[in-house]
Formats: structure tokens, sequence, C-alpha cells
């Protein structure tokens, strides 16, 4: 076919900032993919596509998994490869139904290697209620590839009660997070052992479906938009939303739950939090007569007692996160440019 | 978090801007300038801005290392990746500053072994770890870095380790300020002066600013209630008509400085007769260089360096942003083809940069103004 599709996405080559989750990739996926393969689906750029089948909508989502190293405190990469995919179809208000994981090994790995990364998996699955009903494995050769990748994708029934997207925000509404942020990406940071750091700390990935749950049950009507702040943190999920949706993000910055290890290893490495990822928690955009409810239904649910409603929706800045100081200062929260690097001097 | 979120009492905070309101000058316009880069980002990270009255205006100075280090450097450093036994270390910092083709991670990207380190002693490591292979440490900083690029060597001397080097680029930031003080388009009144740099060479080097150049400077750290502070006395002396070094992080910075810090520069570090510096041009006795001795650990020695030169695009106006004559949108490549994603000028580069942090700040000012 004679079609012509205008591609905006000009860099000559890729490079790590493209897989970053920042303003990169979405530059790549917006100027390459998205105009290669439009379709109406695909535009929405949710976390998980949804597709109506019959009356009942599902959600189709995939992601692939490169993480270094491949165990960290607090898990492992076959638990993120579960609990990554689940939580991007709890996001979308579904249960997850079934998950396919594909292997790509790099020849030479130990086999007791391998066989951990599938009992985690197995238990992970076990955790979310989800089984791994298909799969694929290829392997390459020694140094194409670091040791493990795995790619999950997930199917899931979404909740009828719900009706989510950037679209249904509007000013006012309140935002609520579920939990500390920061915790994965710091831990991996430093389980990298680059950098001889230390904190007892451990990476949250956890499936978030339970807390999903509990909002939706609390507060469906009043619930428009979630989204888990992975690669690009709280700062990158919320940017997306702000540009989605039109509107302004106001963040009362000493409200947004962050440990003491992680707020002292960002202040160190020159980090901001809200740019580093987390694996177990979600952001909730509710309606302000539903986030009383919403918020006390996350207290309630074991592993939610962290909650805490870190800001709202307002006519302006349009298009823009701002965080507000206690002193009354504010700044400007952008999008994480590349991955995050330690600053020294 | 103990010994910050006291720096952080928004109670205090608002006590110390209302006396800037109170102290300052409503008819005059205020130009201060911060030289640190570690104070414009915190400048930014806090909204100190939006704290202090329309009529003070914040100069980013030269204080960020990155954004002064000419591209031709760079190209220099990352020229020695073409050595397979190379693993080219450096600062988080570095990793996105452009060369002529490309950053560091760029190269990376690419397949050269780049490795991000946290402290010249990891590189050091990596070369213990690694006795087949030759670790260069790209050193970039000022006079707070300088001292644990001078300790490693050390460290490599005493332990004999061959296979590591450093490509030396630290400079000092003494011989900054006076280009700026001298260049005949300055108009400021004040500076916040570095914190981090003067825990190792104390208050003194800053006496010619008060005495010969009647401009007052107060060294602060970097919290909002240091930084309002600091504002706080700046005024005071501008309004008793005082030209005074002051020192408002004096829990962290000694009048006289480390001096065993300053020994250790001293003893493996000497004067480079010029050196250049990006928007500021050569600078006499601005930089440092691995001396004689220690002539096995220099990169610049053991390697074959091109020298290159390369002239920042004519269009892009860094080194009047550097010098504080222009406010970084002023410069005709920003937010268009100067970005923190495209940096054509470092200073766009490092989050320290004035640019990068102008740029969310002003490119979206008509957003955030109400």
């Amino acid at each position: 076919m004679a079609t012509t599709v205008t591609l905006s996405f000009r860099d000559p080559r890729i490079e790590l900032a493209h897989g970053a989750g920042g303003k990169a990739t979405r530059r790549l996926i917006e100027g390459l993919f998205l105009p290669l393969l439009a379709n109406p689906v695909l535009l929405e750029l949710a976390d998980a596509a949804l597709l109506h089948v019959g009356e009942s909508r599902l959600a189709l989502t995939t992601d692939a998994f490169v993480v270094k190293p491949l165990r960290f405190p607090g898990g492992s990469i076959a638990e993120l490869a579960v609990f990554g995919t689940v939580n991007d179809l709890a996001v979308a208000g579904a249960r997850p139904l079934a998950l396919s994981a594909a292997f790509i090994l790099e020849a030479g790995i130990g086999s007791d290697l391998l066989q951990a990364e599938v009992e985690a998996m197995a238990r992970a699955a076990a955790e979310a209620g989800v089984t791994v009903v298909t799969g694929d494995t290829k392997v390459v050769e020694h140094g194409s590839a670091d040791g493990i990748y795995i790619a999950t994708t997930g199917l899931g029934l979404v909740d009828p009660r719900v009706s989510l997207g950037a679209g249904q925000v509007r000013p006012g509404d309140q935002i609520l997070v579920s939990g500390p942020v920061g915790d994965h990406g710091v831990t991996i940071l430093l389980a990298r052992g680059d950098l001889d750091l230390e904190a007892d700390l451990e990476s949250d990935t956890r499936p978030i479906t339970p807390l999903v749950q509990a909002v939706i049950e609390a507060a469906a009507p009043g619930l428009r938009w979630m989204r888990d702040p992975t690669r690009g943190g709280v700062a990158s999920a919320l940017n997306e939303l702000a540009r989605d949706c039109g509107h302004g993000i106001v963040l009362f910055e000493e409200a947004i739950p962050i440990r003491e290890a992680v707020r002292g290893a960002c202040e160190i490495l020159g980090l901001d939090p809200l740019h580093v990822a987390s694996e177990g928690q979600f952001l909730a955009v509710v309606a302000p007569d539903y986030a009383e409810a919403a918020l006390a239904a996350l207290h309630a649910t074991p592993g939610g007692e962290g909650a805490a409603l870190i800001g709202e929706v307002r006519p302006e800045p349009a298009r823009t996160v701002l965080a507000l100081t206690a002193y009354g200062g504010s700044r400007v929260v952008d999008m994480l440019v590349g991955d995050p690097l330690p600053r020294i001097c | 978090m103990r010994y910050v979120d006291e720096f952080r009492d928004p109670k205090l905070i608002r006590a110390l801007a209302d006396e800037i309101a109170r102290l300052a000058d409503p008819g005059y316009h205020y130009r201060i300038m911060e030289v640190c880069g570690g104070h414009t980002h915190a400048i930014y990270r806090h909204g100190i801005k939006s704290l202090l009255p329309e009529n003070i205006d914040l100069i980013h100075g030269p204080g960020c290392p990155v954004c002064v280090l000419p591209m031709g450097r760079v190209d220099d450093g990352l020229s020695l990746t073409q050595y397979p036994d190379v693993i080219f270390t450096a600062f988080g910092d570095m990793m996105r500053v452009p060369g002529t083709h490309g950053s560091p991670l760029e190269y990376k990207a690419r397949g050269a072994d780049v490795r991000v380190v946290y402290s010249p002693l990891d590189a050091l490591k990596l070369a213990q770890e690694n006795p087949d292979r030759h670790v260069v440490f790209f050193a970039i900083g000022f006079e707070t870095t300088a001292p644990s690029t001078a300790l490693t060597i050390m460290r490599a001397k005493a332990l004999g380790i061959r296979n590591f080097s450093v490509f030396c680029n630290h400079v000092l930031i003494v011989p900054a300020i006076r280009a700026i003080l001298d260049s005949p388009d300055m108009r400021l009144d004040a500076f916040i002066g570095p914190g981090h740099v003067s825990t190792v060479i104390g208050c003194r080097p800053y006496l010619f600013i008060a005495r010969n150049y009647r401009k007052p400077i107060v060294i602060s750290g970097f919290e909002p209630v240091d930084l309002l502070q600091s504002m706080v006395m700046i005024l005071r002396q501008l309004a008793e008509g005082r030209a005074e070094v002051e020192n408002q992080y004096s829990r962290v910075v000694p009048w006289d400085g480390n001096q065993a810090a300053l020994r250790a520069m001293a003893d493996v570090f000497e004067l480079r007769p010029y050196f250049e510096w990006r928007g500021l041009g050569f600078i006499s006795q601005s930089a440092l260089k691995i001396s004689e001795a220690c002539a096995e650990w220099d990169a610049e020695r053991r390697f074959e360096i091109p020298g290159v030169r390369v002239t920042d695009p004519k269009a892009a106006q860094c080194g009047e942003v550097l010098k504080g004559v222009l406010k970084p949108h002023q410069c005709k490549l920003f937010g268009r083809e100067c970005t923190p994603e495209h940096p054509i000028g470092a200073l766009m580069v490092s989050s320290e940069g004035a640019c990068a942090a102008y740029y969310d700040y002003i490119h979206r000012a008509a957003a955030v103004a109400d």
C-alpha cells in the first residue's frame, strides 16, 4: 500500500535514554511506533489495552524485563516480571486472568540460576492469584544478552464498575498514592554495588491488586485514573497525566510518603525521589467526594497503611506538575530525561 | 533526616523570607550571583526564587564543573575509549555531557566500556580488579573533588598500581570569580559564596572580592534556611554599606579551610599556565594538572591526546549566561535548539547548569504565573 506515514522520530541511533521511561521514550513511541502501528486502541497509550469482547472488557498488557542485578534485596527479575504485568492490569481496573512468559537466556548461565527464577515466578504468580498459561524460550550467544531477559503478557477482566482514563480527570480531583515511593529504584541502584553505599532497604515489588480492589470497592464511581509509577517515577507518571488531561497537577511535597533511607540515598546521590521507580505502588486520581473513602479503604487493607493524599488537580498551571513546599515555595516537577544518574560535584 | 530537616523548617523559612522582604529596598534592582552549581540546583529544587521579592535577581554563576568544561576536553577524554583495553570512568554528572560525537553515555550505548563511579577510589579499585585493563578516571570538579583525585593518585603510587591514570580537568573557583568581576559587562551587587568548595579552601581566598571589588560575599549552605539566611546577611551588608566575607556555613566550612586536603592537592597537582573555560575563554592559572612526580598516573602523558578545540555554536550565548549578562531564556537557542534532552551548551546538561535549572521555571512561566 502506498500510504505515507509521517514519522517525527529523527534520533539517528537508539540510546539508553530511549528505554528509560522519560521524554526520549515518549518521543520514540509517539514518533515511530504510534504512526506506523496506528489504531484506536494503541493510540490510547494506556498501561493496558482495552478490548471489548461481547459484554466484557478485557485488558491486555505486555512488558519486557531487563534488570541488573537479576536478584536484589526484596525480589528478583522473575518476580518483577509477574508483578509488573499484573500491576499494569490492576491500574487498568482489571483482575488478572492469565499470563504468558517469554525467556531470553544468555548461553552459559547456570541452570540453577534459571531454576531459581522459574521458582520465583511460580511463587509470585501464586501470590498474585494468576497462572502462567503459555510461554517461549530462546537462547542467544554468550555476550548477546545479560543473563536473563523476561517478557510477560497479561490478560485481565476489567471491573464493570470502573471507567478510567486521563479524559475523565477534572479539576478538584484528589491524587492518592498507595504507599512510600522510590524503594525499588534506590534498592536496585544500591544493589548494583557500584556506589559503595548501603541502606536497610528492600524493593517494594508486590502485586497491588488487593489495594486497587479496595479502592474500586470504596470509590468506583469516583475513580478516574490509575498508574503504577515504575520507570521515571511519580514525576513521569503525573507529567503524562498532566499532558493527557490538560490540567495542572499540584503536589503537596511534604505529604508524599518517602522512606528515610530513600530520602537519604537520594539526597546523597543528588536524585529526585519523584524520579525513582516503585514496583509495588500506584497513583490514583479520585473525585473529591470519594477521596476520603478511597484513602480509608487503602489504610484498611494490609500493605496500604502508608497510603496518602499527595495532591490535587487544578485548572492551572495547565499540562504541568507543580510541587508546593511546606513553606510556600513551588517548583515544576519535570519528567525524567534519561536514567537517573548520581551527581557528585 | 537529621541535619537536613532542621534546615527546611517552614516557620524559620517564612520568618527569613519576611526579613528579606523587609530589608530589600523596593526601589533597587538587586543582582546577586550564586557562584556554585549546587546552589543553583537547590534554589530551583526548593522553590527559593518564589520566596524572594521580585526585585532580587539571582544570577547563576560558573560553579558547575560540567558546564565550564569545553567540548574539546570531552572529546579528548572520550578519544581514550578507542583503546580496547581502556575502561573509561567518570562521575554520573559527566555521563550526559555532549562531545562532538556524543556523550559518554552514548559512547557506552555504542559499545565503549564506560562506567559511572561515585568516587575516584572506585575507579582505582576497578583497576585492581582488572589488572589486564587500563582504567582512566575522567576527573572534573573544583577544589571540592580535586582532593579526592589527589588522594587516589597518592594511593595508586603507594600501592604501585600502574594500570590506572587520571585525565585531569580540575579547575579553581577563585580565578573564575575574578574573571567575572573583571568582565566589562559585569553588574553584580554581591555573591552567595560556594559551600562545598569552601570546605576545602576556607574563606580567606575570597577576601579580595570584598577588599578590591567592594562586593559582599556570604559562604552559604545548601538548604532553604541556609540560602535565605545568606540572603539576609547579604542584604544587611548592602544596607549598611559593608563589603565583607561572611561565613553562614560555619557548621561545615572552617575559616582556614581543610589543610590536609590542600596539602594533598599541592603534592599531586601543579597549576596549568592557562586553561580554557567554556563561555569564559582562556583564564590564566585557573586549572590543575598532574605534577611531574606523578606523571605515570597522568592520562594526558600516557596517551596521545588529540588536543581538540571545538568552538561553541555561534548562536549559543553560554558565556554571557555564565557571566550573568544574559538570563538563560534570553539566549537565542534556549528552549528551541537547546533543551535538556538535546543540550547544545553544557549549561543545559547538568541539573546544576543555569539553563537546565531555568528551563522548566521560565519555559513554562506563562503557565505557572497564576
